[in-house]
């Protein structure tokens, strides 16, 4: 696949019949996840990898869609030659349940109501993602993941489908992750929801074919910008640079760069995410508890796949410790287990733009797993 | 580059299809040999970053950390053979390291360099200094090593602290040392069983 060859996304449609019974009691039905593949799947179906996304990232993971004006999210790491290879690899990466970039989710119409689901949407929680994906790959036909891979969100939906289905996967890559959500990753996401929330033109998630809650939407992703760069990221390109301007305004005008940046990253939100959608997956992340009151090393103790975990030493909204704590309970299981925390500058973005250095890890661990395979 | 004889040594010490933990694995060469040679199960530990992508790339299983706190979350007897080469005078607590690599591994294979062979005592004796050899090649501001043993002490512990020596090997670095291993030899290693 080169930037020539354009990606398509595909939809696959389940649970019309018999709606899915959600973590929460909840049923939903119909589910459609929007996905995408790259590379062939070979004869023995023994090469699949499923690519989790992030919070607001969707199924174009690589390659290029038609008139779009960037690749996809993870162009850079999957490819041919590149860390998941798609000359070796059958790449899938499908869009959550709860997202906006073409699965189910609260801008969807309810059947029930032929008017978009709103607040009527039920509860996702990071297990419901994982299971709805695992439908999609058995739709596909692949029994056995060779791998399954995501950072931040999609390393906890990576995490989760080793425990869920652990006869279906070979090994699993987390990279700047964490095993349950924490006080401050919670604290975060409340205060970008209330942002939304408070807005009034949300209007209850109620505004769909009216006007968006934008104010709200902006600010909850300024927000967000703020924790996935570290401050040294944040001083080396901005530092104290004006914007537009000689010297400061003495005003509420915008000064720095820093303030333009994160105003342009905010507002360019509002025309790529659905609010609702950001409270619904934010709150997916903020339920997710691998333990839920049992010990690590207990809830560990069925996993099958083998590991590698990878952090960023100036990533503060995932730090390192965090995942240590999974590489010792792993250990205790007697997984096979690599970790390795990179050194970066860039914090929490490190897993989109340290590519080199993840590359090299992916690569080599992906090759001793399908040598190990055998 | 010629074999090292210490992973020789080492190598012929460990018996095939066995589990291995090499605490200070570098850049995985011993390990990717063990695998390679004895079809053994490898694990690395390592405080490096550029190590570790050195061990990924030859299919060696690492754990990025520092040994002297990566010991506790294994289980018993988890290893076949835990590995201590040339590493065990550099950790801040060696005692608790070997017991603790006695406890997660059957046996333990811990390779010194041997502080007192013969050029570093004249060293001492006659320019009444700190000796510094072509094999420790440290000055007293810049070691790495923090502690400074002799084949003789290392003996000495095991005895004190009822840990049985299965074998003892000495070396120089092209060849063996079989007899008077204190004064001659550069580096000794021990293969280790609980009592």
């Amino acid at each position: 696949m080169t930037s020539k060859n354009y990606t398509e996304t595909q939809y696959f449609t389940f649970a019309e019949d018999t709606p899915l019974t959600l973590k929460s009691g909840a049923k939903i039905g119909p589910v459609t996840l929007a996905y995408e593949t790259y590379g062939t799947l070979n004869q023995s179906k023994s090469n699949g990898i499923l690519i989790f996304h992030a919070l607001t990232g969707g199924a174009n993971a690589a390659g290029q869609h038609k008139g779009a004006k960037k690749p996809g999210w993870w162009d850079n790491m999957i490819g041919p030659g590149k860390a998941f290879d798609t000359d070796k690899y059958f790449v899938v990466c499908a869009n959550v349940i709860g997202s906006c970039k073409g699965s189910t989710g609260p801008a969807s119409t309810d059947p029930k109501t032929k008017k978009p689901y709103g607040l009527n949407f039920p509860i996702i929680t990071i297990e419901d993602m994982t299971v709805t994906q695992k439908y999609l790959i058995d739709h596909l036909g692949i029994e056995k993941l060779l791998c399954c891979a995501g950072g931040s969100m999609g390393g906890l939906l990576a995490l989760q489908w080793t425990i869920l289905f652990p006869d279906s996967v070979e090994s699993c890559i987390l990279i700047a992750t964490n095993y349950k959500h924490t006080a401050q990753q919670i604290a975060l996401h409340e205060v970008s929801r209330q942002a939304i929330m408070t807005d009034p033109h949300w209007n209850n998630g109620d505004y769909y074919g009216k006007k968006l809650p934008a104010t709200g939407l902006t600010l909850s992703r300024m927000i967000g910008h703020i924790t996935y760069m570290s401050e040294e990221s944040m001083e080396k390109k901005f530092g104290r640079k004006l914007q537009g301007k000689e010297k400061v305004g003495y005003d509420f005008t915008t000064d720095f760069e820093v303030e333009s940046y994160l105003k342009y990253r905010g507002s360019t939100f509002v025309d790529e995410f659905d609010a609702n959608s950001y409270l619904y997956l934010s709150k997916a992340l903020d339920y997710f508890d691998l333990c839920e009151g049992k010990k690590l090393t207990d809830v560990l103790k069925g996993i099958k796949a083998e590991f590698l975990i990878i952090t960023f030493s100036s990533d503060w909204l995932y730090p390192s410790y965090q995942s240590k704590d999974l590489v010792r309970g792993l250990k205790f299981n007697n997984v096979d287990v690599s970790y390795l925390e990179i050194e970066s500058n860039y914090g929490h973005d490190a897993f989109l733009v340290e590519v080199d250095n993840q590359s090299k890890l992916i690569k080599h661990f992906l090759t001793k797993v399908t040598q190990s395979r055998k | 580059m010629t074999e090292r004889l210490d992973y020789k040594i080492i190598i012929d010490m460990i018996k095939p299809h066995s589990h291995v933990l090499d605490l200070g694995c570098g850049d995985g060469a011993l390990l990717s040999k063990l695998r390679e040679t004895k079809d053994c199960k490898v694990t690395g530990i390592e405080i490096s970053e550029k190590a570790i992508y050195a061990c990924m790339e030859k299919g060696v299983t690492a754990v990025q950390g520092d040994i002297d706190s990566s010991l506790s979350d294994y289980s018993d007897n988890r290893f076949d053979y835990v590995i201590l080469n040339e590493s065990v005078q550099q950790v801040l607590h060696p005692e608790k390291v070997i017991l603790e690599s006695l406890r997660i591994g059957k046996k333990a294979i811990v390779g010194i360099p041997n502080f007192c062979h013969a050029s570093s005592r004249f060293q001492l004796f006659f320019n009444g200094q700190v000796p510094i050899t072509r094999w420790l090649p440290y000055k007293w501001y810049n070691t790495p090593n923090l502690r400074f043993l002799s084949i003789k002490d290392f003996r000495q512990f095991c005895f004190e602290k009822n840990i049985r020596i299965e074998e003892e090997r000495g070396l120089r670095p092209h060849y063996e040392v079989t007899f008077w291993r204190n004064f001659l030899a550069h580096n000794g290693i021990f293969l280790l069983s609980q009592t």
